[in-house]
């Protein structure tokens, strides 16, 4: 994962908001992502869109994908958010 | 001129096995058995709502085709229900079934108008709990 991909998966809405909903409620199949995209957003992308998103978050490394028997979860990871903070920090006391 | 109206009055969900499908869907949804039927290798094995007995029968039909199993893993490892059911509480029904065991892949969420979950039916199947506010 390298700093552009991170910025990259960060720069869409839709994918801002897909990291807000993990955010509340980790450990979502797609079809839960999608209905809180649609139904909580008003956001009209396709299925395949939203997966397309969750790729794009999986490679800089903010969302992983978890496997439990027969179902697929994905969940939030925010530590490549510490590369940010580290380049540029906020608190210099 | 003559007019007719149809009616919809089965619907049917894909179940690996029929005996087990119908010990679910009767033991632990509450669904009562409406019709079963031999037919060949097979039953024509349907359940009803107690709150609806003459209402939509569920057909318990079985995945024999060899399409269905792949499509079926599909739509269940992207969380898909391959069906619905209403409820008049999404957050009791499904207290209810996780004490009897069943395993849901959507804990009951706030969508606005209407609150879900999804559980796995056991016979390959995800299935939705709605209720509307």
């Amino acid at each position: 994962m390298d700093a552009a991909d991170l910025f990259k998966a960060l720069s869409d809405p839709t994918r801002r908001t897909i990291l807000d909903e993990l955010q509340q409620s980790d450990g979502q199949t797609l079809f839960e992502i999608c209905g809180r995209l649609i139904m909580k957003h008003g956001l009209s992308s396709s299925r395949q869109a939203i997966s397309q998103h969750l790729a794009v978050l999986e490679e800089a490394g903010l969302v992983r994908t978890r496997r439990e028997g027969r179902y697929k979860f994905h969940h939030l990871d925010t530590s490549p958010l510490r590369s940010i903070v580290d380049r540029w920090p906020f608190d210099k006391e | 001129m003559r007019t007719t109206v149809l009616r919809i009055n089965i619907t049917s969900v894909w179940v690996d096995d029929q005996a087990k499908a119908l010990a679910f869907y009767t033991d632990k949804l509450g669904f009562v058995k409406k019709n079963d039927i031999p037919t060949g290798d097979a039953r024509w094995l349907t359940v009803v709502s107690p709150a609806d007995p003459d209402g939509v029968e569920l057909l318990l039909e079985p995945d024999g085709h060899p399409a269905a199993p792949p499509l079926k893993k599909a739509l269940v490892a992207d969380g898909i229900p391959f069906t619905q059911f209403a409820v008049e509480d999404v957050h009791a029904e499904a207290e209810r079934l996780k004490a009897l065991g069943v395993v849901f892949t959507q804990e009951p969420t706030d969508l606005g108008p209407v609150v879900t979950a999804v559980f796995d039916d056991t016979c390959g199947n995800l299935i939705q709990i709605a209720a509307m506010k």
